[in-house]
């Protein structure tokens, strides 16, 4: 199987773009890759066979670099891919519940994907967002202060086609594939939609308006 | 009393935030206006003077960084800014972009005028869409406003912006290893030297700065170097993000001089989490030895958390309370080593799986006596002998663990089984109520 003649002649133009935002073509291969993502799902051969084309790299160059990426999936995988942070903190606070109550609500081990296509599931690593444990990523968007609960109503919500929110994202979750898309740099239009960041991001800025606190005045006058 | 310094975090959480006109509403792009009148050497002495030192964890001093350029030869040289954050427990440089991402590009723009640079990259974790969006965002803003792009703010001097999103791999922090990955490539340490400074991104000299480093750029500028020294210590000079999270009753980001303490920020965040107690904490990160309640005075300034056996890091503070099983913690740790090392060198690759395979079976009570001297050992032939960093600080929590819990350890081993309840040491309940 291979692309058809259109879907290869609209990634190859999207590939130049990718590659007009570097200096060197070879820096976009991260992006390129998160575009094949965007239309395959996963990193499927047709999509390192294209990289490779369009970079004049070897197939097997190509797949070295993409099998050294966790982002990328070397089979397809759900609508919706769910990270559930199992590093130290959040796996304490309780992403080990977490990940326990979603793997056997969906029936799935680290990495499966339900049969209907709709749900993989992951564990993920610390994803900068510990004030916020324990934190899913959802399709890379954040699910702060999580509980098995508000998981598995995560699902149910997302299995009964009703929008859903990040936390502190879009207002409305979109899929893996529209999500590889924007990583790969091509813009959804949705930055000016979510918070500017949650509660914990403002926790200090709470305290010193409380306190009265502010940072030194500037020194004399600006020269 | 030290007191909070809200500085890069002052516009957190207002209504559109991350707009250009809130951020020139407060006065931004003002600094990089004053830069633009200054010669790009002087901007490099004020950094230098001015004792900024760089907040990815290492602490170099970066106006010295800055001034290890070669002079100009007419090529390409670069400023990558490091936007990768995934050192375990560290939650600061995520929501600095998410809410104010214009500070950051005033301070690239300001930045790449000091050292001569037509062309920076900002390399984003790929896990972070929304972040991704909003600098994307403001890179269009900027350059609408002429703030980006060629002849800028009327002077000559152009700027690219290139916003770049990696794929997921904890080594692409580490400077050399994001700039191989950023040519495209695995994301794999560079022997040093040569130095970016030298041989940098496609080989050309190369600035590497993290996010907040370069946030902090200008204020400084606005605001000039003695107000920034009448923040911090000596050494450790300005204001710092102070992130803390786990068993603490209200985690998040604090800013705050650097040498303000742990007992003073648990003060402010309302202490550990009610009816419990500090039982360990690291003060920057997985890769900082871990410290405990006898280190709740010590200074987080560079030297002192040094000087308790620690590294200051990257400031982020992950608490724990008594129900915490450190065993646990720590095989968790190692876990995220064993599967984020790299592989280039041989102690790293295979020491961290050792040892993560070993502490597994020590939590789940299938270890042996013996296990506790392999960790040591093992432990010992990586730290040292790694490649980069990564290894190097891949052991630090357990070494410092068995210093300081080693009991807990052997009574893994002697009860053949995990004392703790680990449903004990979840939020969910506060969470969920
Ligand atoms: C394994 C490893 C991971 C790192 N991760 C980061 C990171 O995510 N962000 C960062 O700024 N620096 C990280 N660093 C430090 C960088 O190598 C480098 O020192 C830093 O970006 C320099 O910027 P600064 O001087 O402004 O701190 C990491 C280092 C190592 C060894
Ligand atoms: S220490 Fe680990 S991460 Fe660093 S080069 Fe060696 S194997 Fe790679």
């Amino acid at each position: 199987m291979s692309y058809d003649t259109a879907t290869s002649a609209r990634l190859t133009a999207e590939f130049s773009e990718i590659q007009a935002r570097y200096p060197s073509a070879r820096s976009a291969l991260l992006p390129m890759l998160h575009l094949v993502q965007s239309v395959d799902g996963y990193v499927s051969p047709d999509g390192i066979d294209l990289c490779a084309e369009s970079l004049d790299l070897t197939p097997a160059e190509v797949s070295a670099v993409a099998s050294f990426y966790t982002q990328f999936r070397r089979q397809p995988g759900g609508t919706y891919n769910l990270g559930v942070c199992t590093t130290a903190l959040c796996a304490i606070m309780g992403g080990d519940a977490i990940f326990e109550r979603l793997s056997e609500y969906l029936g799935l081990d680290n990495g499966g994907t339900t049969p209907d296509g709709m749900f993989t599931l992951e564990k993920v690593e610390c994803n900068a967002a510990c004030d916020y444990a324990p934190v899913i990523m959802a399709n890379w968007e954040f699910f702060d202060c999580q509980t098995p609960t508000s998981a598995t109503e995560l699902v149910d919500k997302l299995r009964g086609g009703e929008p859903v929110s990040p936390t502190r994202g879009p207002d409305r979750l979109r899929t893996f594939v529209e999500v590889e898309r924007t990583l790969a740099g091509f813009s959804d239009g949705l930055a000016d939609q979510g918070p500017s960041g949650g509660a914990a991001s403002a926790a200090g800025l709470e305290v010193a308006r409380q306190r009265g606190w502010t940072a030194p005045a500037r020194e004399g006058k600006v020269s | 009393m030290t007191t909070l310094t809200p500085i890069l975090t002052a516009r957190w959480g207002k209504p559109d935030s991350w707009r250009l006109n809130t951020y020139q509403a407060d006065g931004g792009y003002k600094a990089l206006a004053k830069a633009l009148t200054m010669k790009p050497p002087e901007l490099v002495d004020l950094i230098k003077s001015s004792g900024l030192r760089g907040r990815g964890g290492a602490g170099f001093p970066t106006g010295l960084k800055w001034s290890f350029l070669p002079a100009p030869d007419g090529g390409p040289r670069y400023l990558v800014v490091n936007a990768d954050e995934s050192e375990p427990g560290t939650c600061k440089d995520v929501p600095l972009m998410m809410a104010d991402p214009h500070l950051l590009l005033e301070g690239i723009a300001i930045t790449a005028y000091a050292i001569g640079c037509n062309h920076a990259f900002i390399y984003l974790r790929g896990e972070v869409v929304h972040v991704y969006r909003r600098l994307m965002r403001a890179v269009e803003e900027a350059k609408e406003a002429g703030l980006l792009g060629s002849g800028i703010l009327g002077h000559e001097f152009d700027l690219t912006v290139t916003v770049h999103a990696g794929a997921g791999a904890y080594i692409c922090g580490e400077e050399t290893a994001l700039l191989d990955s950023l040519e495209g490539k695995r994301g794999q340490p560079r022997l040093k030297p040569p130095f970016p400074a030298v041989e940098g991104l496609y080989a050309r000299p190369t600035v590497v700065n993290n996010v907040e480093t370069i946030a902090s750029v200008p204020g400084i500028l606005a605001n000039g170097t003695s107000w920034f020294t009448s923040m911090g210590t000596e050494k450790s000079a300005g204001h710092g993000i102070f992130s803390l999270s786990g068993h603490v009753t209200r985690p998040g980001q604090y800013e705050a001089p650097f040498g303000i303490t742990l007992r003073e920020l648990l003060d402010m965040a309302g202490g550990i989490r009610q009816g419990h107690e500090l039982k360990f904490w690291t003060p920057g990160g997985s890769s900082t030895p871990l410290l405990t309640a006898e280190h709740l005075d010590v200074p987080l300034d560079y030297e002192s958390v040094v000087g308790a056996g620690s590294m200051l890091g990257t400031r982020a503070l992950q608490i724990f309370d008594e129900t915490t099983c450190v065993v646990r913690a720590v095989t968790r740790w190692m876990e995220f080593y064993a599967h984020e090392s790299c592989g280039k060198c041989t102690p790293c690759r295979e020491g961290t799986s050792w040892l993560s395979s070993t502490l597994q079976a020590i939590q789940a009570g299938r270890g042996r006596p013996a296990d506790l001297e392999i960790l040591a050992d093992v432990s010992g032939s990586i730290i040292g002998k790694a490649f980069c960093p990564l290894g190097d600080g891949a052991p630090s929590s357990l070494t410092s663990s068995l210093k300081y819990f080693r009991s807990e350890y052997e009574d893994h081993v002697a009860l053949g089984a995990c004392p703790f309840d680990p449903a004990a040491s979840t939020l969910t309940e506060e969470v969920a109520a």
